[in-house]
This record gives structure tokens, sequence and C-alpha cells, in this order.
């Protein structure tokens, strides 16, 4: 009787010890659920969801503050994959979905006041005091954050039209015709 | 005797090669102008290095290698460089490449060509020579050739396989290069071979040529090498690399491996061919053997200049009444062409005239009765229903699970497919989307990479500037004590240092100067005005007064924000 409670009482020490190393030396840092949400979101980093960034948005989602469907950029297919991951229900699009985009400076007009340097999130623009700046088009997200700041009204955005290389098969279609 | 290998699947569809094949290989003539795209290759995109006017001859180089995994691009005749812009390319897409436009002067100049004794150089100078001279594979891949010339480091190279099945219907031009050009082919094969140094070399072809067959076994004989030519049974696709590498060696190379990795590397015929003019006659790629067929008076095979326009080869052709369109490539893995203004490129094996006779348009597509036909008809023993599937449902994790991209989009089970389903579509389809989103994937870690270290560049300039700030104020707190010393006044006495107050009284004075500036330049047009002028100025004045001072107001309170913030 007292060895088999000996024993079991040994067998808890052990496995709570065992526990509670595990528990300090595999800690998981963060919430691995807002690394999930991140990877899905398209880190324009474009604040048009309300918050500063992906990540932040990211961690609202994951704390349940914000909605899913609140990422223009990232739209339906963006907003069916976290509804996915999260098990919600799907939702429309809280805005309207836009055609991927790339930010233009006029060079011309622009006057060099590296307002739009500061505004960009992912540094895609480069320039230097009363030089005239231009968008690195391939590092462009399209986020739009530089068209308010600019004083003169010199940055626009133009729709990424597709090339030869990012030209993609299309879904087969029939059209149905009338047997005359 | 040679054992034969199988592969699975396949399909037989009729070869309507017959009639190309009557007469020899002809030279298309030279076009008034060709547009020469500079991306004609597998890998980087050439940059160009001629510029418009530039005048060029035969053979020059006007296309640089972007790095090693691409290829140069020559001038095919002399002339003059009219442009290089967008063009319409040869691509299914129907969208502009970026292509050189020489306007021929009809002299076809060449430039001064250097033949080269390959077995004087070292390997590495021979596959520069054959990257600078524009060898890719002419099979349709157009991967470049130099590329795949390196045997694996740790796996000796067994077996040399050259690929002159030609499984595709219709196309006759590898045959009739064979049956022509034989000897060059072998020796090509025989500059191959030095390189890469295998134990045999096997001359793949169908049995449906048997004149490209003897043609290729005289040749090896007369130039006295050991390749062995062997007649394999006509498949469709036998000719697919992975399919004749199986027939030949019984070797099956899985996904995630190279052919040099399982000690065996497989060129086209006509590559062989090319890779031998450009070393010894110094000729680079500038023509290839083009199969016009189908809808037409008289199929031939004919020598065109890369960069002629689909247009120019037309009156060759001389289409019948009825072709609506042309097809680049065979019948089983060919694409339309997006325009007769498309140009020959080192892809076109065939250009076939198409009619609603030979080419009905496809029937609509029926639902999926899974017979499982096309999965006994694919070469790579996939399951095209179920990628089928989930290709539909826009699945394409499920797609990739299903080995999607070990499809060679060879047609075998649209081909066999009783409800028509055009299965390939899908695949390219489901392989392009994948392609995107890798592309996108891509682009938003890096996105999220600049966005972090940006984050992380102003924390550490904020707390670069706090540190600074917070050092100048230990020091204006030091200051006062250390000046008594100095000056020996009594510190009370010492007004406090005060950098706001230094700022205000530098803009006193600036405004200052500013206002006596002014008064200097005196007006010169109002010496002399009438009373009613006067008066009129003065009620102008009136009406100013109240207009700016809100401004003034204004101004100050920016000026005041703005002080706060510093």
């Amino acid at each position: 009787m007292i060895t088999a409670i000996l024993i079991m009482a040994l067998g808890a020490v052990i496995l709570g010890a065992a526990l509670g190393y595990a528990s300090v030396k595999f800690k998981v840092q963060g919430n691995p659920l807002v690394e999930k949400i991140d990877a899905i979101l398209p880190q324009t980093q474009c604040g048009q969801c309300g918050y500063p960034g992906c990540k932040p948005y990211a961690e609202a989602i994951a704390e349940g503050e914000a909605d899913i469907n609140r990422c223009p950029p990232g739209g339906m297919e963006g907003v069916r994959k976290l509804a996915d991951l999260l098990g919600r229900e799907v939702k429309p699009l809280d805005a309207e979905e836009k055609p991927k985009q790339v930010a233009i400076i006029d060079e011309q007009l622009c006057i060099g006041c590296t307002l739009c340097v500061q505004a960009c999130p992912v540094d895609a623009i480069v320039g230097a005091a009363k030089q005239m700046h231009t968008v690195v088009a391939s590092l462009c997200t399209g986020c739009e954050l530089c068209v308010k700041p600019c004083p003169v009204e010199c940055i626009h955005m133009e729709r990424i039209v597709e090339n030869i290389d990012t030209w993609k098969w299309k879904y087969p279609v029939f059209e149905i015709k009338r047997v005359a | 005797m040679f054992s034969l290998f199988k592969f699975k699947g396949g399909i037989k569809p009729p070869t309507y090669k017959a009639d190309s094949v009557r007469f020899p290989i002809a030279a298309a003539p030279v076009p008034a102008q060709l547009i020469v795209p500079l991306h004609q290759s597998i890998g980087g995109q050439p940059h160009p290095l001629v510029q418009a006017g530039d005048r060029v001859r035969k053979g020059q180089r006007i296309g640089a290698p972007d790095k090693w995994i691409s290829s140069a691009v020559h001038a095919p005749t002399s002339g003059t460089v009219i442009a290089i812009e967008e063009r319409l390319a040869a691509h299914p897409s129907g969208l502009p490449t970026l292509s050189v436009v020489i306007e021929a002067d009809g002299r076809d100049e060449w430039i001064k060509r250097q033949p080269v004794d390959y077995g004087r150089l070292e390997p590495e100078q021979v596959r520069e020579l054959l990257r600078d001279a524009g060898v890719v594979g002419l099979g349709g891949a157009v991967f470049p050739s130099h590329a795949k010339l390196t045997a694996a480091s740790d796996v000796p190279m067994e077996e040399l396989v050259i690929n002159g099945a030609e499984c595709e219907p219709f196309m006759s031009c590898d045959d009739l290069l064979m049956r022509e050009r034989g000897e060059d082919i072998v020796r090509g094969i025989g500059i191959f071979r030095d390189l890469l140094q295998p134990k045999r070399v096997l001359i793949g072809i169908e049995d449906n040529k048997p004149e490209a067959i003897a043609a290729m076994q005289a040749a090896v004989k007369a130039v006295g090498e050991n390749f062995e030519v062997i007649a394999v049974p006509t498949l469709y696709p036998a000719g697919g690399a992975k399919q004749l590498i199986r027939v030949l060696t019984g070797k099956e190379i899985p996904a995630s491996k190279r052919s040099p990795d399982l000690g065996v590397q497989c060129f086209n015929v006509a590559t062989a061919y090319t890779a031998w003019r450009a070393i010894a006659f110094g000729e680079p790629v500038i023509s290839r053997i083009v199969t016009l067929t189908g809808n037409v008076a008289q199929p031939r095979n004919w020598e065109v200049l890369l960069g002629t326009p689909l247009r120019d080869l037309v009156p060759l052709m001389q289409p019948k009444a009825d072709t609506n369109r042309y097809v680049m490539g065979g019948p089983m893995m060919g694409f339309d062409m997006p325009g007769l203004d498309a140009p020959i490129v080192k892809a076109t094996n065939c250009i076939i005239a198409s009619s609603p006779a030979i080419f009905p348009p496809p029937a609509p597509e029926m639902p999926c009765i899974r017979c499982g036909a096309c999965a006994e008809a694919c070469p790579h023993e996939l399951q095209p229903l179920e990628l089928y599937w989930f290709a539909r449902a826009h699945n394409f994790g499920k797609t990739q699970e299903y080995n999607l991209f070990d499809c060679i989009e060879c047609g075998c089970c649209s081909y066999v497919c009783p409800s028509r389903i055009p299965l390939v579509q899908y695949f390219r389809f489901a392989k392009s989307e994948i392609w995107a989103r890798e592309r996108e994937k891509e682009n938003a870690d890096a996105a999220r990479e600049r966005f972090e270290l940006r984050n992380e560049r102003e924390e550490r300039e904020k707390a670069e500037k706090a540190e600074r700030l917070a050092k100048a104020a230990a020091a204006r707190v030091a200051a006062p004590t250390q000046q008594p010393a100095d000056t020996g006044q009594p510190a009370t006495e010492q007004p406090a240092f005060d950098p706001d107050a230094a700022k205000k009284a530098a803009i006193a004075a600036a405004m200052e100067r500013a206002r006596k500036q002014r008064e200097q330049v005196k007006p010169k047009n109002t010496d002399e005005l009438t009373v009613a002028q006067r008066k009129e100025i003065a009620e102008i004045e009136a009406r100013r007064v109240p207009l700016q001072e809100p401004q003034n107001a204004s101004n100050a309170e920016i000026q005041r924000a703005q002080r706060e913030e510093e």
C-alpha cells in the first residue's frame, strides 16, 4: 500500500518536474496565431484596415478585436484564407477591391521635399532633400500612403499591367453557341 | 541486340508527316524586316548591344546573355537596326516583348566567322562559346545548352541521349535535318560527348522515320564514331526528354532530381547541329528548320531566319482559302500564333495552317465520369482526373500534392478524354496561378522584412535622439557650475543658457533685417499719383488689413506649435 503511494507520488514528482522544465525551455514566444495571420496578409502596410500595419492588424484579429474583412489589398481571396485559418464565417470585403497598383513620381514636378520618403512604409522611395525622388517599382506595395503627403501632387498610382512574364493562363471557359 | 524499355501510357495519334518530307529543306527568302525578340530562351533576358540606327552584319551579337542561364541573340542578316521596342511575341499571351527590329539591306553580309578547334580549349571556354553563339535546346524547350553540359561532380556520366524522336504529329524538321545534315549532327554530338565524357551515346529516333535512321547510321560510320542509333517505337510522347531517357536507358528521373544526377543527359539533334556550326564554322544560331504544314498547298521544311515575321512565310505556305489561324508547335502542345506579325523564334519548330476541317473547334466540355482513361494515357503516371478536380476548384495546394509540376503538358489526357475536358488547360491555369501566388508571397515577405527593418531603424533613431538630448541637457546643467571658475563672476548672476531665447533673438534679428530691406526698396510708380488713385489705394489697403490679420494669427499659432514640439 505504502509502496504504491510512494511510486505514484514519485511518478507525479518526476512528471511534474519534466513538465515544468519543458514549459520553461520550450516556451513559445509571442502568439503563434499572429504569425500565421500575418503570413496571409499582403504586407502592403497601407493601414486601410485602421491599424498601423499588417502585424498590428494580425494581432487585433488574433485578439478577436478586428474583423477579417478589412484588408482591401488582400481581397476576397485573403478573407477566404483568414476564414479558413480561424474557422470564421466568410464575409464580403468591407471595402472596394482594387487592382494591384504602383506609385509613380512625376520627376519633372518633384521638389525634393522627402515627405513621401518618410511616408513609405517599406522604404521603396529613394531621394534626398532638394533632390529628385523616385519609386523603386519592384519594391512598391501600392499602399498609396505617399500620395497624400506630396505637397505638389506629383505622385499618382498606376495599375500594374501584366507582361509576358507575369501573364497567366486563363481558366478554361467555353462559349455556348446556338447551332444554326 | 539492344533491349529497350517502356514508359507507361502514351497515345498514337495520326502523324500527318508524309507530305512534308517529300521535298528537301529549302532556304526561305530574307524578309524585308526582321523582328528578333531578345528573350528567346529560358533564363535571364539578354540586354541589347545595339541601338536604333546601328548597322549590323549577319551573325553579329545584338543581345548579350544576362547571367549564366541565358543565351545570346544575333542579327540574322545584315541591315540597319530601326528600333528596339516592344513587339508582338510568338507567345500564347499575345503580349509584346522587347525586340530588335532590323531592316535587311539584302546584302546578307556575314561578320568575320572564326572557326575554333574546340579540342584545344578548356571545357569552360567551350561552354562560354556555346552561350555566346546562342545555342539552346531546339526541341522546343529552348533551355540554354551550355548550362546542361556540366556533368554532376559525384555521379559518373553514363549515357548521353540524343533526341531525334520527333513524336509530335505534322512535324518533320528534325527528320529532314537528320537525313540531309547527319554528319554535322554527329560531329556536334561529338562536342557534347567530349564535354560530358559519357560511357555511351544513344541516338533515339522513332521507327516511323527509317530514312533518318539510315542516314544517321551512315553519318556515324562516315565520321567514325561509336554512337548507337536506335529505333524507338512510335508512341507519343516518346520525344519527351524523360520518356526517351526511360525508353533508352530504363532510368526514371524523379521530380526532385535532374537527369545528370542519374548520370544521363539529353539533347535534341538540331541542338547538336547548331553547336557544331557554332564551333567549327563560327556561325551563331540565326536560323532554324521550320516545318510549314497543315492546310497548305505543299507542306515542306524551310530554313527560316529567326525573326522572320509569320506574314513573310504565308506566301511560302500558300494556305488554302479556309485557313483561319496558325498554330506554332505541334497539334498536341502548340498554341495559336497571336498574329501574322509575330516572328519565328528559336522555339518555333513547326507552323501549322489550321482550318476548321483539320482542327475542329473544341467540343463543349462535359462532366468528368471518372473513367480513368486520362490516368492510363499519362506518360508521367499522374492522375489527371484528380488534378482536374482540384484545379477546377482552385484548390492549388492539393494539385501540388498530386504532383502537378511533373506534368509536361503533353496533352495525352485531353486527347483521350471521352468528355472532351481540356485537362491541359486546367493544369496550365493551375500552374500559372501557383507561380503568381509564389511571386506575391515572395514580394509580401520582402515587404514585411523591409517594413520591420524600417521600424527598427526609426526606433533606433528615436532612441539616439533622446540620448543626444539627454546629453545636451546634462551639459547645460553642468555648464553654470564650470563657468564661475573661468570668469570669477558669481554663479547667480550668470543668465541660464537658453537655446530658445537665442533662436528667438536670431529670428527677431532676421525679421528686422528684412523690414529694413523692404523700406529701402521704395516703390517708384507711386510718386506721382492723382488724388483719386491715392484714395483708391487707401481703400484697398483698408480692405486688406482684416484679411491679413487672421492669417498672421494662424502663422503665429503654427510657430508656437513648432516651438513646443522642439
